[in-house]
Order: C-alpha cells, then structure tokens, then sequence
C-alpha cells in the first residue's frame, strides 16, 4: 500500500485543460435547442459502439479515460446501457452485420440524444468506403450531429466534438488551475 | 526438395525470411498437413482464390511455419470443383478459417461436420460470394432475413444462457458469446463473430498495390505496423526489392514500440478488471507519453503509415536517438515498479492465478499463437525462431511460461517489455543519423508474395498474388483467429465475473479476425 500511495505522489495530478469547441464539426446546426443542451451539458454520459472500426479510434477513445484528460472531471462517462446515455459514439465504418445492432442501441437511448460519430470512417467510410459488406458512414445510418475526422482522431479531438455537441465551454481557468495548485508536484511540469 | 513430406519443385520467395511455395496435388495436400503436424509445424492459415478466368479453377492455399521457415502449398482444385480436403480434422484451427472461405469464395472443405455460416450474417445471400471474380464487391443487398445462428445447446438441471453482445458495454469491438451456467459456473462459452466484417479482402482487390500498405495498416489497428510490414515485406517479395539495412532497423525499432505500447495498455486494463483502478491510472499514463513520443518522433501516436514500400517514411535526428533512449529509462523504471506492486497485491493476485487456464497440451492442439501461446509454453516466436534482419543481430529471449492462466498472460506481458526495452537500446545502436528515403523501382508487379511478422499479439501474415499491376487477391491474417477458439475453453469451470478478465488477457482483435 505505501509503494502504491508514494506512486500516486510521485506522478501527482497530470490533467490537462479541455479544448475548445469547433463548431465546423457540426453536421445538423441546432438540431437539439440550447436550453435542452445546458441541462445535458451538465454531466454527459455517453455509450459508444464500435459500429465496424478497425479498433484504431477504440483506442483513442479509450485513452480519454487516461489521467491526461480527466473527462471525469468535466462530468462525461461513458455507460454501459444506452438507457443512461444522452450521448452515442461511434466508430467505425457501419458494417452491414452492425447496422441494426446501432440502430437499436440509437433507439434504446432516451430522447433527447445526441450522435457523434467518430473517425475517418464514422465521418464517410473512410478507406473502407461503401461495399456489399459496409453501410459506409455513420450519417447513412443514424441522424449525426457532429462528425470528428481523422484516423483515428486524436483524444484531445474526439474530446472536442463531444464538448461542441453539446456546446460546452471550458470551465473557467483561474478555478481549474488553483484546483491543480495542490501539494503534489508533477514530475513533467 | 523435401519440405513437409512432399517432394516437389518449392520455389524460394526472395523475402528476407525463408519462405517457399509448390503447388500440389491432392494427396501431397493431405499427406503434407499429417507430416507437418508430425514434425511438429503449425498451420499459420488456409485460403482460397479463384482463378476460374485465367485457369479454369479454384486455387486453395495452405502456410505453415515449419521448422525450415514458412511453407505456402497451393492446391489447384479440378474444372468446377469448389470441394477440397479437409483440414480440421488434424488443424483444429482451420475449421472457422474454411468456414469463412465457403461464405467468402463458396469453396468447402469436404466432409466436416460444421458447415454454419461463420463471417456471413445477413447482409448478404447464400449464393453471392464476394470473392469471385465475378463480384465487384459493391453490390449492394437488401437486408436478408436472419437465419437463426445454431448455437450449440447444453441441457440439464439448471442450465441456462446468457447471450452477450455483440455490442458490449465498454469501449470495445463488437461480437456476440453465449454463455451456457449453472449458477455462476461457466459450462460453455460460444462465440459468434463476424460483426465487424467490412469486406476488406475485396477492398484490397480495388487498391493499388503500392498503396495496400495503408490499408493493411487498418486490419486490426492496434497492430498497424505488425500488418503495414507484413504488407511491405509481401509486396518487396513479389518485386524482388530489398530495403537497406537501416530501413530494417527501423521498422523493428517500430514494431517493438507497437507491442509496448500494447503490453502497457492491456497491463492497466489487466488491473482494472482485478478492481486495482490505480493500476490503469498508471499503465495508461504511461502508455499516453509512450504515444505522444511516438507523435512526436514519428508524427503519428500509433505509427500508421509509417512503414511504406521499399522504405520507412520517418525522419531522425540524434537527438530523436537520446529521446528514445531517455525514455526507455523512465519507463522501465516506472514498470518495475509497478511489476512489484502488482505481485504483491494479494487481492490481484488471487484474481490472476488459476484464472482462464490454458495447459499447455489443449494450446498445442489448438495451435494456441503468439503472447498467448507463449504463456502456455508454446514457445513460438518469430523474431528468435526465423530471426531475420535485423533481429538476426538482436539475439531475441523469447518470453514463455507454463501456466497459461491470466497470471500467465500477465507476467510475458511485464516480461516482453523489459525485453522489448533492451531491444530498442540495442536498435538505437544502429539506427541512421538521418534517414535517407531511397526510390525504389516497383515495376514488375506481378506474381507471388509473403509477408509474416511477429507482432505483439502474434503471428500477423500476409499473403499477396498480383496480376499484370493489380492486386488479384490478398490474404490477411490475424493471430486471433488460433486465439478465439482458446478463450472458449478458457472460460470453463469459471465464474461469469471473471470473463471480462480472461477475455482482456488474451485481448483478441475483432476487426482482424473479422475482416
Ligand atoms: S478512422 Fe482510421 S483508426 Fe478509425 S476505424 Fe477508420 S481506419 Fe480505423
């Protein structure tokens, strides 16, 4: 216990500050009503499907849970059940065998909801395209609301078109960097 | 020459590892597989082509990795004949990949039992096969009406199922398992995999080929690099090119950072699902700065197309080599440490030992590969058994141990590294102070290559038949598809709780298996 608590000062707080919002991203303008957004805003759970992806943007969006990006902090989880969510990710390519298994998880998702789809492929096919075997993007399957390119798109982007669907601001730096003023010293700073 | 038992005309394919091919017949197919088996080789992977046009039939395609390198058996079937010799019944491993090669080519292997569909769902029907010649590959279906899956039913007092997927809670790849308990007690596990399939073999078809390596590079894509060089090395085989040395040496310098980048990660998540969550604070912080370096040096967190034909297109400096080097220290340092918090952890410990069990006789059978099969002292490992340049220099320790449990599974993993880490230092050695792009020719692009890379999940192979210019077919395979049929046994007799721990031990690709 005590390596693992010297482990913990050692590395100290490492998160860094959110991006901003890019409102290019956007697909549907306004397609939710702003009053709606600031609740969601609030705290964001999402359920993400990889809906055919070649596992790059899965490891990307999973990095978003490392210390460097504390989505935790800025209220996003990710959900297991589309029941909790506000928010669907996805990835990938829809291939044909995923297209109703999304369509599902879309519909389990209580309105109002948000999609966002994630990657090259998510965006337009990405280098797989359209075949017998894939639907292409996700927008040919789901209503998108944002879109964030890239293969795969990097966490600090995929964390930006989560935070410009739902039009949230960074939180207002003077607190944030007290916050992180604590007694550990990080060892990269 | 002799080679598997057949006497035939093998012709050596000029790759940098050694590898060679002959057609056979019918009886050298069968006698081959008994004799490789006998001798103790492993069948690496079975495909097809059609080459009705040009020959007037299929082509069915054996590799195994036999003592003397890799041996690639092509098989031509006879004027409309789309049966061939089964090979399960001595590989158990090849009943899912001629499972797929009936749904992908309409080829069957005669006589089996199983004859389910396994990549074909229902998008499309029975009687379209994309690789045909005559498919484009974008006929689009409407959406078939779903056969109902057979999965095999277990019966008795208390017995139920438990269907999971295939979209999974958590950030991970999509495939259906149907567990068949009593109580918590796991009897059976059933997977159903497919869901992912983007029709990439076809894509490869409609590529150019000195771009196919930007596509291998999205198989699986945690393995990038391991498929981009497969990719390349097939491709060089075919045209003859050899790369410099110190291409070489880069390209290993990646591969290497590709299979820690991956050990760090499936180390916290291994903790994670143990309930220790600072174990994947820690491995994910490392393997962040692992990647952002690997952004840095090489202008991409994973590596993606960062090996191409002929080359590898990064650029070096000596002070890329002192960062390199800088960094190694720092996280060997920081998984030593945690290596030790994680042993003396009782709670993860109790969790690890015992769990997901593999003995090294089932993995045998199963032709268990890669990390895994290591861990179940299948000691199998490319860059020592068929060292080529330049891990002829290197000296590779393979890494196995006995136990094959998660703990198992874990400790290669912690091991691999350190020894992953000494290999870089050594790389570092040889690396160029500049890299200097050298133009290649690629202008004879027709006939046959391989490309086979050890990457860190196993072995990745890739298999490259071109045509007047044009790629004609391209196989790829996946460590995962000897791996899959393992975790189902590994789950016997084992609590439902611990699949997500077992599963992550193994962490198998999807997407590569799928296609
Ligand atoms: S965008 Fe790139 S990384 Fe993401 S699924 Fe597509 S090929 Fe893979």
């Amino acid at each position: 216990m005590w390596y693992v608590l010297k482990q913990i000062g050692r590395i100290g707080i490492r998160s860094e500050d959110p991006p901003e919002v890019d409102n290019t991203l956007r697909v549907e303008a306004e397609h939710i009503q702003s009053a709606i957004l600031q609740i969601i805003g609030q705290a964001l759970m999402i359920r993400q499907v990889d809906a055919g992806s070649c596992n790059g943007c899965e490891l990307e969006i999973q990095a978003l849970n490392n210390p460097c990006y504390n989505i935790e902090g800025l209220g996003i989880k990710f959900v297991a059940s589309p029941r909790h969510a506000d928010m669907l990710l996805v990835t990938g390519p829809v291939s044909r065998h995923m297209e109703t298994a999304l369509r599902r998880t879309y519909e389990a998702i209580p309105e109002p909801k948000l999609v966002v789809a994630i990657g090259d492929c998510g965006c337009n096919g990405g280098i797989f395209g359209e075949s017998y075997a894939s639907c292409g993007g996700v927008s040919n399957v789901l209503p998108v609301d944002v879109a964030v390119p890239g293969c795969p798109p990097e966490p600090i982007e995929i964390l930006r078109g989560i935070l410009t669907a739902v039009q949230r601001r960074p939180p207002d730096q003077s607190k944030r960097n007290r916050l992180m003023d604590g007694q550990f010293s990080p060892r990269y700073n | 020459m002799k080679l598997c038992g057949v006497e035939g005309q093998f012709e050596r394919l000029p790759a940098p590892l050694p590898m060679w091919r002959a057609s056979v017949d019918l009886k050298q197919w069968v006698g081959a597989a008994m004799a490789v088996k006998e001798t103790g080789g492993r069948l690496l992977s079975v495909w097809g082509t059609d080459q009705r046009s040009r020959d007037g039939h299929f082509v069915i395609s054996a590799a195994y990795a036999v003592q003397e390198g890799l041996v690639w058996l092509a098989l031509p079937l006879g004027e409309s004949e789309t049966g061939f010799p089964d090979l399960s019944t001595v590989f158990p491993a090849a009943s899912r990949m001629q499972r797929a090669m009936a749904d992908l080519l309409g080829v069957h292997a005669t006589g089996v039992s199983d004859t389910r569909p396994w990549l074909r769902h229902n998008a499309w029907p029975a009687n379209y096969f994309p690789l045909h010649e005559g498919a484009t590959g974008d006929e689009h279906f409407p959406e078939y009406p779903a056969e109902e899956y057979a999965f095999t039913q277990v019966e008795g007092d208390g017995v139920h199922e438990i269907p999971v997927g295939p979209v999974h809670a958590g950030i991970i790849e999509p495939g259906h398992f149907r567990f068949s308990v009593v109580g918590e007690k796991v009897l059976r596990l059933e997977e159903r995999l497919g869901y992912t399939h983007k029709g990439v073999e076809k894509r490869f078809e409609q590529t150019p080929p000195l771009l196919g390596h930007r596509l291998a590079g999205r198989i699986s894509g945690d393995s990038t690099v391991a498929y981009a060089w497969a990719y390349c090395m097939a491709l060089e085989s075919v045209v003859g090119v050899k790369t410099t040395e110190s291409i070489q040496w880069v390209r290993a310098l990646l591969l290497e950072r590709e299979r820690i980048a991956n050990h760090l990660g499936d180390l916290g998540a291994l903790g994670n699902d143990a309930g220790f969550a600072f174990g994947l604070s820690q491995f994910s912080l490392l393997k962040e700065t692992w990647l952002r370096q690997n952004k840095k040096l090489f202008g991409h967190r994973f590596m993606m197309d960062c090996i191409v034909p002929g080359g590898a297109d990064v650029s070096f400096s000596k002070a890329s080599h002192d960062e390199l080097l800088r960094q190694c220290d720092e996280v060997e340092r920081d998984v030593h440490l945690l290596h030790s918090i994680y042993e003396e952890h009782g709670g993860l410990q109790d969790r690890f030992i015992g769990a997901g069990r593999v003995p090294p006789s089932l993995a045998a059978e199963l032709g268990v590969c890669g990390l895994a099969g290591r861990a179940s002292a299948q000691s199998y490992d490319l860059r020592a058994d068929q060292p080529w340049l330049p891990y002829d220099q290197l000296d590779v320790q393979m890494v196995t141990h006995r136990n094959g449990d998660v703990a198992a599974r874990a400790i290669t993993r912690f091991e691999e590294i350190y020894e992953s880490l000494r290999l870089i230092r050594k790389i570092c050695e040889h690396l160029p102070q500049i890299m200097h792009q050298t133009k290649h020719e690629f202008a004879h692009l027709h006939g046959y290559g391989i490309g086979w890379v050890e990457g860190w999940r196993g072995d990745v192979l890739i298999a490259l038949e071109l045509y007047n210019g044009e790629i004609r077919r391209c196989h790829c395979h996946d460590p995962s598809w000897h791996n899959w049929p393992a975790l189902e046994h590994a789950i016997i007799g084992n609590i439902v709780p611990d699949f997500p721990l077992i599963n992550k031990s193994f962490n198998l690709s999807y997407s590569g298996h799928d296609l």
